[in-house]
């Protein structure tokens, strides 16, 4: 088990590095050059050059990637260009900000849909399985700002219970913060509860068809103890590749949702570097997204090594 | 009647009929459209009346006559991606099925690593550096979602790779585009119908996504997506909220609900081999 585990973690560390270089190439090396997509068509000869010396962009690809990693381990992610500013210090507040909204719509997301796909499951083709199937279908299908304008229109407008718009300062007390942002975390709740629910409960449903829960039926077990004893342990290891998969799914989710409420968080960051076309900002903003997901992918690995009953060992 | 040898159920009609619809309405529209794409009618926001059934947008066009050109444009995107991203995902998974195990381990490896970003931000990284032209917005986002199509492609045909006919046709001499294209393709194709749906409902909503962005389809083009944005300001109003961020949105919603029900009663007929997911 620890030889799958340190496996599974090194995998983790080299699909980062492999990403920070896919990151890298896709801005800087691809056919293009930053230069003048930065100044635009009229900028003369000299000033190109003097910006692509100011970038380094006249350095061999491999030496700026080597400079731009090794900056940003040392917590070094360069300055915008199109204010000078410092990225990590415009970042690290952010960040907070959009673990704060994910955090939020998390807590309420996970324990919901967990629960409601595994009552889906046990009353598997009777009417509260149809509802939340096609509830939740509908869901998924509409686009996230649909939800998003309709909460708006009926919660902020209409009944005027919560903040339209999610503004939130640095003063602001953990009370504050929760009312001003439940909006955009209701509407990220729906949209990833529709998703963790239709996946718990399919892999409930996997392990209810297997052999030995028949077998447990057959023994003559109630139907509370199969489930409790029998196949949750068995379907922890899948819910939980599906929870951490859904955070994951959370924090790109988050980038529309943020936009939406022009709440300050990394997604709108990230959006305004690209309509500015700051590259040191979209670099930054997309590693730490990537990172994001890809720590919480191998996270969702290895716990779901450690709880699956059939990789434990007897002491 | 019947389809595909099978009788549709009422909600694969009410599919059907939802996208026949939009696809008429997105073919004919300068035909249907009562006002132009660009043309300033009314006043800014004017409500629902009988001159303007919608009422009009932040600039006083009127609102039902760019919902309808917006189907030509945001459709028109999404299907060519579609398209575009099922071409180079079926070439490269098919290649990688048959091409020996050092191309397959190749381009395997690479898509995990291309998976491993999440495609919004994938796509954001891309668009800062090229600008959103139509063009590269469909290209940017067919190559992204081929690896999606790459994984599944790969799936059905390592499994049709290892059949006898197969074997028969390598041993007839048949270099790799023939087996590609005439052995192996035929029988992965059923799969791939259900799996063509779910991706033109994913690239829609991605489309859409981006332009609401502001970084996809560029005014004055008339798109679903940059219409919720361009109109979002109209629902803010306290005293007198308007709608008109909620129709084109509305317009995308029942679209892709219209293609999943189709989608839906297809995949019941023949299942997914993989089982998985496409809704990420």
């Amino acid at each position: 088990m620890l030889r799958m585990l340190v496996s599974r973690l090194i995998l983790g560390i080299l699909t980062l590095i492999a990403v920070s270089v896919l990151i890298f190439a896709a801005t800087e090396i691809l056919p293009g050059d930053v230069a003048s997509a930065v100044l635009g068509q009229g900028a003369t000869q000299e000033t190109l050059a003097a910006f692509r010396k100011e970038l380094g962009l006249d350095q061999p690809a491999y030496i700026r990637y080597l400079d731009w990693a090794w900056g940003v381990l040392h917590g070094d992610l360069g300055v915008a260009l199109t204010n000078k500013r410092d990225i990590l210090k415009t970042l690290a507040p952010r960040f907070q900000n959009t673990l704060f909204l994910a955090g939020f719509a998390a807590a309420i997301a996970v324990p919901l849909s967990v629960g409601l796909g595994i009552i889906a499951a046990i009353n598997e083709g009777k009417w509260i399985d149809r509802v939340s199937n096609i509830v939740s279908l509908s869901f998924i299908s509409v686009p996230e700002f649909f939800i998003a304008y309709l909460l708006i229109l009926f919660l902020a407008v209409k009944l005027g219970w919560f903040p339209s718009l999610a503004t939130v300062y640095q003063s602001m007390s953990f009370g504050q913060r929760l009312y001003v942002a439940a909006l955009p975390a209701l509407t990220l709740t729906f949209l990833v509860t529709a998703h963790m629910l239709r996946m718990t409960r399919s892999s409930v449903l996997a392990i209810m068809s297997q052999p030995y829960i028949e077998m447990a039926f057959l023994k003559g077990l109630s139907r509370s103890r199969v489930i409790i004893r029998h196949a949750l342990p068995n379907a922890a290891a899948p819910i939980i590749a599906v929870i951490a998969l859904n955070l994951a799914y959370l924090i790109v989710g988050v980038v529309v949702i943020e936009v939406v409420f022009v709440y300050p968080g990394v997604g709108q960051y990230m959006v305004d570097g690209v309509s500015k076309r700051d590259l040191p900002v979209v670099q930054a903003c997309g590693l730490i997204f990537a990172s994001a997901f890809i720590i919480l992918n191998t996270f969702a690995d290895i716990l779901s090594i450690l709880v699956n009953p059939r990789l434990r060992r007897p002491k | 009647m019947t389809l595909f040898g099978r009788k549709p159920t009422i909600s694969a009609w009410i599919g059907m009929v939802i996208v026949a619809f939009f696809i008429f309405v997105a073919i004919f529209a300068p035909w249907i459209a009562p006002y132009g794409e660009a043309e300033t009618v009314g006043k800014t926001w004017a409500p629902a009346s009988a001159e303007f059934w919608l009422g009009t947008d932040n600039i006083g066009r009127d609102l039902m006559s760019r919902i309808i050109y917006g189907a030509r444009t945001t459709i028109g995107v999404a299907l060519a991606t579609t398209i575009l991203s099922f071409a180079i995902g079926m070439a490269a998974g098919l290649f990688a099925s048959i091409g020996g195990p050092v191309i397959d381990t190749i381009l395997s490896r690479f898509v995990d690593i291309m998976l491993s970003i999440p495609l919004l931000v994938f796509a954001l990284m891309i668009l800062s550096m090229f600008g959103s032209s139509i063009p590269t917005l469909i290209i940017t986002i067919a190559i992204l979602d081929s690896t999606r199509v790459f994984r599944l492609a790969r799936a059905v045909a390592m499994n049709v790779a290892v059949l006898e006919f197969v074997e028969a046709a390598r041993l007839r001499g048949e270099g790799n585009w023939y087996i590609m294209r005439r052995e192996i393709l035929p029988n992965v194709l059923p799969p791939m119908i259900s799996e063509f749906g779910l991706r033109f409902c994913f690239n829609f909503l991605f489309v859409a996504g981006l332009s609401f962005l502001g970084l996809g389809i560029q005014p004055p083009n008339a798109d679903w997506g940059g219409m919720v944005r361009e109109n979002a300001r109209a629902i803010m109003n306290p005293m007198n909220p308007g709608f008109a961020p909620l129709w084109p949105a509305m317009a995308i919603a029942v679209m892709t609900i219209g293609v999943n029900l189709v989608v839906d009663w297809i995949l019941s007929i023949n299942a997914r081999p993989s089982g998985a997911s496409a809704e990420m």
